[in-house]
C-alpha cells in the first residue's frame, strides 16, 4: 500500500510541476466549435477592420497634414495657415480613433506619449525653437511635440494671425514647425507599417489567458485608455476632479479654443465602436467585446455598457464646445459628464473583466 | 459519558503519524517561506507599500522595513528545526509567532490555508510531535513509541472542520443553482490543453464541478476517517487538489492538504516512512536510543483545556455570522476564518471624495498614489477595508493642511456574474465612523438573495 500511495504522492509532484510550464502555450486559433468563443475571431475583426484602417486614414491624414505644413512654410499666408489648421484638426480627430492602441510596437516607442502628451509645455517648445537645437525623440521632449505641440505652434503662439504668420518668416520657427510635423507622420508609419508587415499576425493569433498576451493586454489597456486617456486627461483633470481647484488650462486642444469638446465627443465615439466590433470603415459591425459578453450570457451587461456610453456621449453634447470654457463657466456640466464616463468605467473595470476573467497583469499573488 | 471520555483521553497510539506529521509540516513550511522570499513578495506585499491594512485589533502590527526578511529567515529556520525536531518546542512557538506576526501585518493577503497554517501550529505546540524521530529523541537518547491519542485526533478534527465547514459553505443558492462562481471561472481557462475548450465550456460540467466540489468537501473526511475506503479517499485527496491546482492560482495550500491528509493513515504506514527515511540518513540510527513505552504529558490537564477551548472557538467562529443582519457575501462580516473557499468572484470599483465639510468643495483621490493594484483590487469590495483607508485618507488629508477633511466613497461591487451596484452609502462620512464588531449600516443593501449556510 505504501508504495501506491507513494506513487500517486509522485505523480502528484509531476502534474503538479509540469502545470506551471503549460500557463504560456496552448494557442486556439482553431478552437471553433460552438462551446467555445473565437478569441482569434475577435482579434482578427479588431485587427483587420479598426485598428489597421484607422492607422491607415491617421497617416493619411498626416500626410495630407506634411502637405498642408510644406505649402505653408513655401508660403505663409492667411489661406495656407487656414489649411494647414484643418489638416492638423482632420488627423487630430482621426487620432481619437488610434490613441487606444497601446499595444505592439506603439507601445514599445512609446508612441501614445510622442504624440498627444497635453498640456504641452511652452517653454520647451520656446526653448527648442530658440537653440534650434534639439531632439524630438528625448522622453525630456514629450511635451513639446505632437498634437498639442502643434496646437500651440498653430494657434497660440502669437495673439493673432497676423503675428502668427509674421513668426513663420524666422527659419527657426519655420524648421521647428516642419520637425514636429515629419516626425509624428514617421512615427505613424512605423508603427502601422509594424503591424501590416508583423504585429498582426502575433496580435490575431495571442489569445491565451495569461498576463502577456494580445488578448488580455488589449482588454486592459482598452480599460486603461477609457479609464486614463479619456475619463481623466480629457475631463477629469481639467475639471479639477483630482485637484482642489479646476485647471481649465489642461484641456486637449487649448490653444485652438473650440476643438476640445469634438475631440472627446469622437474618442468616445472610437471607444463605442471599439466595444461593438463596428468596422472603421463602414457600419458593420464583427466579432468584440460586445458578442463576446453575449456569448458568455451577459446581454444584460452589454446593454448596460452601451447605454452608459450613450448617457456620457449627451452629457458631452451638453458641453460648449471650448471645454476650458465650459470649466470656467459651468463646470458642474463637467463634472456630471465625468460622473457619467465613471459609471462606463465601473462597468467595464468591474463587471466586464469579471465576466471575462482575463488574467491581470498588476495582480502578483496567491489566491485560495 | 464521564467515563468514555477519560478512558478516551487514556487511550494511547503509536507515535510515528504524529512524527511524520511534524517532518511534512516543516519541511512544506521551509519551501513555502523559500518559495514566498523568491518570488519576490516580502519586497512587493511587505516592504514597497506606504500603507497597509490591519486586522481589527492588531492595529499594533508594524512591518519591519528591510527586517521583514529578517522575520521570514527565522520563520524559515524555525520550520527547519521543526522537520528535523531540533529544539521542538521552542521552534513550533517561534514559527507559530513569526508566521502570524507576517500574516497579521497586512490583511489584503489574506488566505484562508495561511490562518490554517497559523492555527495549525499553534495546535501542533501542545503536541507531543518530537517524541521520536527527531533530533530531541536523539539528543536525549529517549524516544516514544506511543502517546495519547486525542493528540493525533486532534490534527485530524482540525481537518475535519477545515474541509466539513467548506462543505457547508458551499451549501448555497449561488454555488449549487447557479453554478456560480464556477460559471465565471473555469470557461476562461480556455489554455488547458484537451479540456479547456471542451469540459470548461460546458454548462453541465459547471453544475458537476460545483455538486462534486461540495460533495468532495463535506464527505471526504468521513471517508478518510474509516479505514476501509481511506486509500481510495486519499486517491480522490490527491485528485481534487491537483486538479484545483491546475485550474487556480493558489500556491503550496494544494500540498499542505495532500501531506495533511496523509495523518489518517495507521501507524503501519508512517513507520514504513520512518525506516525509509532511515535508510537514506543511515548515521543517525547508529547509537542505541532507550525507546520508552508511553509519553504521558506533565500537566495534561492544563494542555487538554487549552486544546478544549481552542476547538469550541474553532467550531464556533465560523457561524459567528449569524449574528449580523444582511447578506453575508455582500458585507463580509464574519467571512473571514471561515472556510469559506472560492465561493465568490466579487470585483469592486471604489473612489473616494475629499471634502471640506464648510466649503463643500471637494476632490477625488487617485488609488494608486497610496495603494498597490493588489491592495486597491482588495480595498474595492471589503467594507473592513473601505474604511480604514478611508481613515487613513482623512489622516493623511488633514496632516498636509487640508480643514474641515469628510471622506466619501463612491463604490461599485459585481458579485458573481450579478451586475455591479452601490456598495457604500455615498452620504455618510465614513472618516467619522469607527471600526466595530458592530454592523456596518453604511453598506448598502445587496438586494438580492442568497440562500444557505
Amino acid at each position: 500500500m505504501i508504495k501506491k500511495i507513494l506513487s500517486i504522492a509522485i505523480i502528484t509532484l509531476i502534474i503538479l510541476g509540469c502545470s506551471k510550464s503549460d500557463d504560456g502555450g496552448g494557442n486556439d486559433s482553431n478552437g471553433n466549435n460552438d462551446d467555445t468563443y473565437n478569441r482569434a475571431a475577435l482579434l482578427t475583426n479588431m485587427a483587420d477592420q479598426i485598428i489597421i484602417p484607422a492607422y491607415q486614414d491617421l497617416n493619411t491624414k498626416l500626410l495630407d497634414l506634411v502637405s498642408a505644413k510644406n505649402d505653408f512654410l513655401t508660403t505663409a499666408n492667411q489661406t495656407n495657415l487656414e489649411q494647414l489648421r484643418t489638416a492638423w484638426f482632420n488627423a487630430y480627430k482621426t487620432w481619437q480613433y488610434v490613441e487606444l492602441f497601446n499595444i505592439g510596437k506603439a507601445e514599445e516607442i512609446l508612441y501614445g506619449f510622442r504624440m498627444n502628451v497635453y498640456p504641452t509645455t511652452v517653454s520647451d517648445i520656446e526653448a527648442n525653437i530658440a537653440s534650434g537645437n534639439y531632439d524630438l525623440n528625448s522622453v525630456n521632449n514629450n511635451d513639446a511635440v505632437g498634437f498639442p505641440a502643434l496646437d500651440y505652434l498653430l494657434f497660440g503662439i502669437e495673439s493673432d494671425d497676423a503675428n502668427i504668420l509674421n513668426l513663420y518668416s524666422s527659419p527657426n520657427y519655420k524648421n521647428y514647425l516642419s520637425d514636429v510635423v515629419d516626425q509624428m507622420q514617421s512615427l505613424t508609419n512605423i508603427v502601422l507599417q509594424d503591424w501590416i508587415n508583423s504585429y498582426r499576425d502575433t496580435f490575431i493569433s495571442s489569445t491565451e489567458n495569461t498576463a502577456s498576451s494580445a488578448l488580455n493586454k488589449f482588454v486592459n489597456d482598452f480599460i486603461f485608455y477609457f479609464e486614463k486617456g479619456l475619463r481623466a486627461n480629457k475631463i477629469g483633470i481639467p475639471a479639477g476632479v483630482f485637484s482642489t481647484t479646476p485647471l481649465p488650462e489642461k484641456v486637449e486642444a487649448f490653444y485652438s479654443k473650440n476643438k476640445s469638446k469634438e475631440l472627446t465627443s469622437i474618442s468616445l465615439q472610437a471607444v463605442k465602436d471599439l466595444f461593438n466590433g463596428k468596422s472603421y470603415n463602414s457600419n458593420t459591425t464583427g466579432e468584440s467585446f460586445e458578442s463576446y459578453l453575449q456569448f458568455l450570457g451577459r446581454d444584460d451587461l452589454a446593454q448596460v455598457i452601451n447605454s452608459r456610453l450613450d448617457d456620457a456621449q449627451q452629457k458631452i453634447q451638453l458641453l460648449s464646445d471650448n471645454l476650458s470654457n465650459q470649466v470656467t463657466t459651468d463646470n458642474s456640466k463637467m463634472t456630471q459628464t465625468y460622473d457619467a464616463l465613471q459609471l462606463a468605467v465601473v462597468s467595464f473595470k468591474v463587471d466586464m473583466l469579471q465576466a471575462f476573467n482575463v488574467s491581470v497583469d498588476y495582480v502578483d499573488a496567491d489566491g485560495d | 459519558m464521564k467515563s468514555t471520555l477519560t478512558k478516551y483521553l487514556k487511550t494511547t497510539t503509536n507515535t510515528a503519524p504524529l512524527a511524520v506529521f511534524r517532518i511534512g509540516f516543516g519541511l512544506l513550511m521551509l519551501f513555502s517561506i523559500i518559495r514566498f522570499w523568491s518570488k519576490g513578495w516580502i519586497e512587493t506585499i511587505y516592504i514597497l507599500p506606504d500603507f497597509h491594512f490591519k486586522y481589527y485589533g492588531f492595529e499594533w502590527v508594524q512591518t519591519l522595513g528591510d527586517y521583514t526578511y529578517l522575520l521570514f529567515f527565522i520563520c524559515g529556520l524555525s520550520s527547519f528545526f521543526i522537520a528535523i525536531g531540533f529544539k521542538y518546542r521552542m521552534a513550533i512557538i517561534t514559527f507559530f509567532l513569526s508566521f502570524t506576526y507576517i500574516e497579521l501585518m497586512d490583511k489584503t493577503t489574506y488566505l484562508n490555508h495561511y490562518y490554517f497554517i497559523s492555527i495549525l501550529s499553534f495546535l501542533l505546540i501542545f503536541l507531543p510531535a518530537e517524541k521520536q524521530f527527531s533530533l530531541d529523541a536523539y539528543r536525549s537518547r529517549k524516544q516514544y513509541k506511543n502517546i495519547p491519542k486525542w493528540t493525533i485526533d486532534s490534527i485530524k478534527f482540525l481537518l475535519f472542520i477545515v474541509y466539513f465547514y467548506a462543505g457547508l459553505a458551499k451549501l448555497n443558492s449561488d454555488w449549487l443553482l447557479k453554478a456560480m462562481p464556477l460559471k465565471i471561472w473555469l470557461p476562461s481557462k480556455y489554455d488547458l490543453p484537451l479540456i479547456g475548450e471542451s469540459l470548461m465550456q460546458q454548462n453541465w460540467f459547471h453544475y458537476a464541478m460545483s455538486w462534486s466540489g461540495m460533495l468532495y468537501d463535506l464527505l471526504i473526511p468521513f471517508f478518510l476517517l474509516y479505514r476501509k475506503t481511506r486509500v481510495v479517499a486519499f486517491m480522490f485527496v490527491v485528485f481534487f487538489h491537483v486538479f484545483t491546482r491546475v485550474l487556480f492560482p493558489i500556491g503550496m495550500f494544494p500540498f499542505v492538504m495532500i501531506v495533511s491528509a496523509l495523518i489518517f493513515f495507521d501507524a503501519g504506514f508512517h513507520n514504513k516512512i520512518i525506516d525509509n527515511i532511515k535508510k537514506v540518513f543511515r548515521s543517525f540510527s547508529a547509537e542505541a536510543i532507550e525507546v520508552k513505552e508511553v509519553f504521558q504529558f506533565k500537566r495534561e490537564k492544563l494542555i487538554l483545556l487549552i486544546v478544549g477551548l481552542f476547538f469550541i472557538l474553532q467550531l464556533a467562529i465560523p457561524f459567528r455570522y449569524l449574528l449580523y443582519p444582511g447578506e453575508l457575501f455582500w458585507t463580509e462580516e464574519g467571512y473571514r476564518f471561515s472556510w469559506r473557499v472560492m465561493l465568490m468572484e466579487k470585483m469592486g470599483s471604489t473612489n473616494f471624495k475629499i471634502v471640506n465639510g464648510e466649503t463643500k468643495a471637494f476632490f477625488y483621490v487617485n488609488n494608486s498614489d497610496f495603494l498597490t493594484p493588489l491592495q486597491e483590487k482588495q480595498m474595492s469590495f471589503q467594507p473592513d477595508f473601505v474604511l480604514e483607508y478611508a481613515h487613513f485618507l482623512g489622516n493623511h488629508f488633514k496632516k498636509q493642511g487640508h480643514k474641515s477633511v469628510e471622506v466619501y466613497a463612491k463604490s461599485y461591487v459585481a458579485l458573481n456574474g450579478r451586475l455591479s451596484k452601490p456598495f457604500i452609502n455615498e452620504a455618510v462620512n465614513l472618516y467619522a465612523e469607527k471600526e466595530s464588531f458592530k454592523h456596518k449600516n453604511w453598506v448598502l443593501p445587496f438586494n438580492d438573495d442568497i440562500k444557505g449556510f
